[in-house]
């Protein structure tokens, strides 16, 4: 039995907002032999379950919903007859770029890519991940399973409900729970802050008098065949649990909202290194992983709060692939980027800085490490100081950016690295 | 009239039941679980034990050897996974050279070959990982391993395939003799047999006292484990045990089959045999204990933790045969914990032949040799994987994706002579769900050919039967209902 092989330009893995946009862009770079693989039945990723408004305020400049917004790349995408198999698991991406696949239509069956974009999305903390002590009954769900139920699939996964984790999944499912007449008991939050946006705190928990419990945890999970209750504890500042602090909470579905993380098992299997700060592939500026041909983009490089700018990152990425394809990428030093002081998981972690006429802006985008009010974020160029903006507010719940535009970059040029850090008193320049 | 009842569907209940199934007559497999293997037999480390631990002259140093012998053989007739990479028992004390010596012994005095002590440097060639300031270990090379409830599966499909019934969801309340035949007491009614052998596991000792003359005394110890993800190439190829000290007995850090790494277990005396849940202590112990063995052990990996109970007799020893001082017909394997995995299939097979005689039951003309499992698509290669798609293309659609379950693999595993009802069903007999995101995108796929399968609906499914139902409301009824 002998597998079926293919040769495309550039073949792109995931049909979600990432691989879509980096489709589309390829596209319309002038790249006519490529292929999108989906796992799911349907394009438009997690976006086809999220049936709440929000999406496309960047981008589009009107709030869309989920499959809205997806619909827009979706409609794209075919009008430019790109071809986009769903249905179809990757099962491996070389690092010579061969990637395998099966369908049901097709079975096994092989490419040869001259480029590799992954857009694999990422995958919610499963509590196992926390190490929760208690039992295992049924009743405990990842807030996005949760929300695939109700959404897309019409079924409730239970009546009376605690939240752990005030990730944005879990802020929004607390009001899809409590619309569809279940009771959410309490929002419970390990840090001494959220890690939603502020507008799902205040939209989703608040407007349905949902209590959010700061620095405290589920403790013990209880229940020999469904869920019965959950013990929540205060937690102290090294985020232990304190002692005479639980309270019981009696209900029959947990729900996790505790973190995303990015589906990089096939990205692994080519080689690509795994930067631990993202959890996603270290790339440069065109969002080349350190294997060559192979590019990254979306949550599966690292997790956004905002599909628009999932949407505007793999646009990029779909670009360079197709300059990396037709051998017209412009070439230069490179300087790597680093987290410095109260900022993580800068991205993209090198950039490649062509000759002057050929320099173009380049966003660098980071978590902050904690909540910071009133405080500077800068951009040193080795030692000198290129950027010193104040902030209002900076959490680790919102990704920051700042932009290096051509002018700052030559500031770069000749410098070791490039550095980003968070001051709360202006540095002295 | 069933000729023999087997209580208890875990490892050893489904070994007896296989071997029984040679001979001809009507058996049962009962258990008060929905599938079989949801005890001890789910959730223990899986290693074949060479044999070498257990005190020479007892029931347990001799069905181990005698066990763990058959493995190869039964495993490959089965279609299960068995691996023998071999394990090292590490010392980090010059004193404890004297307890290895003594192990070492104890290995010759039980038969057990190969064994020797080996030195750092040559521990750490073999594992570069292992702390180094290791000192000693007692190299075991036939140290093996098997993934318990894929075991317990497979027998219990071969010993079903040759009329076997399994009750399950059936809870063995009670026994009694009526002078002629023994009855096993269950809430859905009696169930008369000839012969009833108790391998009820934690639950065995309430049997047993009911009808014997020398009771037992099962103590429930629970052990807490941690699974982590597999990777490729795997941090540490060989079982990892600790040498026991007066501080205790060590966890082991070791590979499974199928390429994760399992840490643990605590050894936790609990007064609830069924109570299953992992507490905070236990698991923060194993990761302490665990570091000793591997100082460079991270949590990130980390997929699941889980607790297991074993039955631990007082005397210490398997107490295997007819129950002492109860009229003729009933029979027994009692203590079984470790090395009761590797015990299995020769307790299976003494204690099956000895109901058997006891019965005069004749050969089965009839039997069949076990169908063995299909091979894992993930364990297939590139040919093998082309070459399943074209017998079947349900194996062109994968279920879970962390696993790479095909959902070919996953009616299979519905339609098993005792097959899956539940998503934990399919998770033991496929490994959908067991990976790194626990089922977070499979389950609804899984539940949805679990309705398929089993002309359910999606709000009948559950999780492991009984009531772990897993969704409350079909929210398209709610509407029709509303309209």
């Amino acid at each position: 039995m002998s597998v079926r092989e293919f040769e495309v330009d550039l073949l792109i893995v995931g049909a979600g907002p990432a691989g879509l946009a980096a489709a589309i862009a390829a596209r319309e770079a002038g790249i006519y032999n490529l292929v999108v693989l989906e796992r799911e039945d349907w394009q438009g990723g997690i976006l086809q379950q999220c049936i709440h408004n929000g999406f496309g305020l960047h981008r589009f400049k009107e709030e869309l919903t989920g499959p809205e917004y997806a619909k827009r790349d979706i409609d794209a995408a075919r009008l430019l007859d790109i071809e986009v198999r769903t249905g179809t698991t990757v099962l491996s991406v070389s690092s010579e770029r061969r990637v395998t696949a099966i369908n049901r239509e097709q079975g096994l069956h092989a490419y040869q890519a001259k480029a590799v974009i992954l857009a694999m999305g990422c995958r919610e903390r499963p509590r196992g991940a926390l190490a929760i002590p208690g039992t295992r009954c049924a009743g405990i769900f990842s807030a996005g399973t949760a929300q695939r139920y109700v959404n897309l699939e019409g079924f409730m996964p239970g009546r009376r409900v605690v939240i752990l984790g005030s990730g944005d999944i879990g802020l929004i499912m607390a009001r899809r729970m409590t619309l569809q007449g279940a009771k959410v008991l309490a929002c419970v939050e390990l840090m001494p802050y959220s890690s939603g946006l502020n507008r799902n705190i205040v939209q989703c928990l608040q407007d349905y008098d949902i209590p959010l419990y700061l620095s405290h945890t589920v403790v013990d999970i209880h229940g020999r065949d469904r869920l019965t209750g959950v013990t929540v504890a205060r937690v102290d500042d090294k985020l232990q649990p304190m002692e005479g602090t639980g309270i019981y909470f009696d209900c029959d579905t947990l729900l996790l909202s505790v973190g995303l993380i990015p589906e990089n098992e096939l990205s692994l299997g080519a080689g690509v290194e795994i930067c631990p700060a993202t959890n996603g592939a270290y790339v440069d500026n065109h969002f080349e992983t350190n294997v060559p041909g192979v590019f990254a983009c979306g949550n599966v490089l690292h997790v956004h709060d905002l599909v628009d700018y999932v949407s505007a990152e793999s646009t990029q990425a779909g670009q360079a692939a197709a300059a990396y394809i037709k051998g017209s990428r412009a070439v230069g030093v490179t300087i790597p980027v680093c987290d410095g002081q109260g900022v993580r998981g800068s991205v993209p972690q090198k950039i490649v800085l062509p000759a002057a006429d050929q320099v173009v802006p380049i966003d660098l985008m980071f978590r902050p490490t904690r909540v910071f009010s009133n405080a500077f974020l800068c951009v040193r160029a080795d030692e000198t100081l290129i950027v010193c903006q104040r902030k209002m507010i900076l959490t680790p719940g919102e990704m920051a950016v700042v932009t290096l535009t051509p002018a700052l970059l030559e500031q770069c040029r000749g410098a070791d690295r490039i550095t980003i850090e968070i001051q709360q008193t202006r540095p002295s320049a | 009239m069933y000729d023999a009842v087997i209580i208890g569907a875990g490892v050893v209940g489904c070994a007896v039941a296989q071997r029984m199934a040679l001979y001809k007559g009507k058996f049962a497999v009962i258990d008060r679980a929905h599938d079989v293997s949801e005890g001890a037999s789910k959730a223990n480390s899986g290693i074949v034990h060479a044999g070498y631990d257990a005190k020479p002259g007892t029931e347990k140093a001799r069905l181990n050897l005698k066990g763990a012998r058959m493995f190869p053989q039964l495993c490959a007739k089965l279609g299960v996974l068995y691996g023998k990479p071999g394990a090292l028992v590490l010392a980090f004390d010059e004193n404890d050279k004297a307890t290895l010596e003594k192990l070492l012994e104890q290995s010759r005095e039980n038969e057990v070959s190969g064994c020797r002590i080996i030195e750092r440097q040559e521990i750490l060639k073999l594992e570069p990982r292992v702390n180094p300031e290791v000192l000693y270990a007692l190299h075991v090379p036939e140290s093996g391993l098997v993934s318990p409830y894929e075991l317990t599966c497979a027998l219990a499909d071969s010993a079903a395939e040759n009329g076997v019934e399994f009750l399950l969801g059936r809870n063995a309340e009670g026994l009694s003799y009526n002078g002629e035949h023994w009855v096993v007491h269950t809430p859905q009614g009696d169930i008369p047999c000839r012969a009833v052998i108790n391998c009820a596991g934690v639950g065995a000792e309430k049997l047993h006292n009911a009808i014997s003359t020398r009771p037992v005394r099962i103590i429930a110890r629970r052990g807490q484990y941690y699974l982590l993800d597999h990777e490729n190439p795997l941090t540490f190829t060989m079982t990892l045990f600790q040498v026991p000290t007066a501080m205790g007995k060590g966890v082991l850090v070791s590979p499974t089959t199928h390429g994760n790494l399992l840490i643990g277990p605590t050894a936790e005396d609990i007064p609830d045999g069924t109570d299953v849940a992992t507490t905070r202590e236990g698991l923060n112990d194993v990761l302490d204990k665990a570091r000793l063995t591997w100082p460079g052990l991270s949590t990130r990996t980390v997929i699941t933790n889980f607790s297991g109970i074993r039955a631990h007799e007082a005397s210490g020893d398997f107490i295997i045969g007819a129950v002492e001082g109860a009229p003729e017909g009933a029979f027994e394997a009692i203590g079984i914990e470790s090395p009761g995995l590797s015990a299995a299939p020769a307790i299976g097979e003494e204690l099956g032949d000895w109901v058997a005689y006891w019965l005069k039951l004749p050969r089965n003309p009839a039997y069949r040799e076990p169908t063995p499992l299909p091979k894992a698509f993930n364990q297939m290669n590139e040919k093998e994987r082309a070459a399943a798609y074209e017998n079947n293309p349900d194996y062109g659609r994968i279920v879970c994706r962390c696993e790479q379950v095909t959902e070919a693999e996953v009616r299979y595993a519905i339609r098993r002579p005792v097959g899956a009802t539940s998503l934990d069903g399919v998770k033991r007999r496929t490994r959908a769900g067991m990976g790194r995101c626990q089922g977070g995108f499979c389950s609804p796929r899984v539940m949805e050919i679990l309705c398929e399968e089993l002309n359910l609906s999606p709000t009948q499914v559950t999780k492991f039967g009984g009531d772990s139902w897993i969704l409350s409301g079909d929210l398209n009824v709610q509407q029709e209902e509303q309209a």
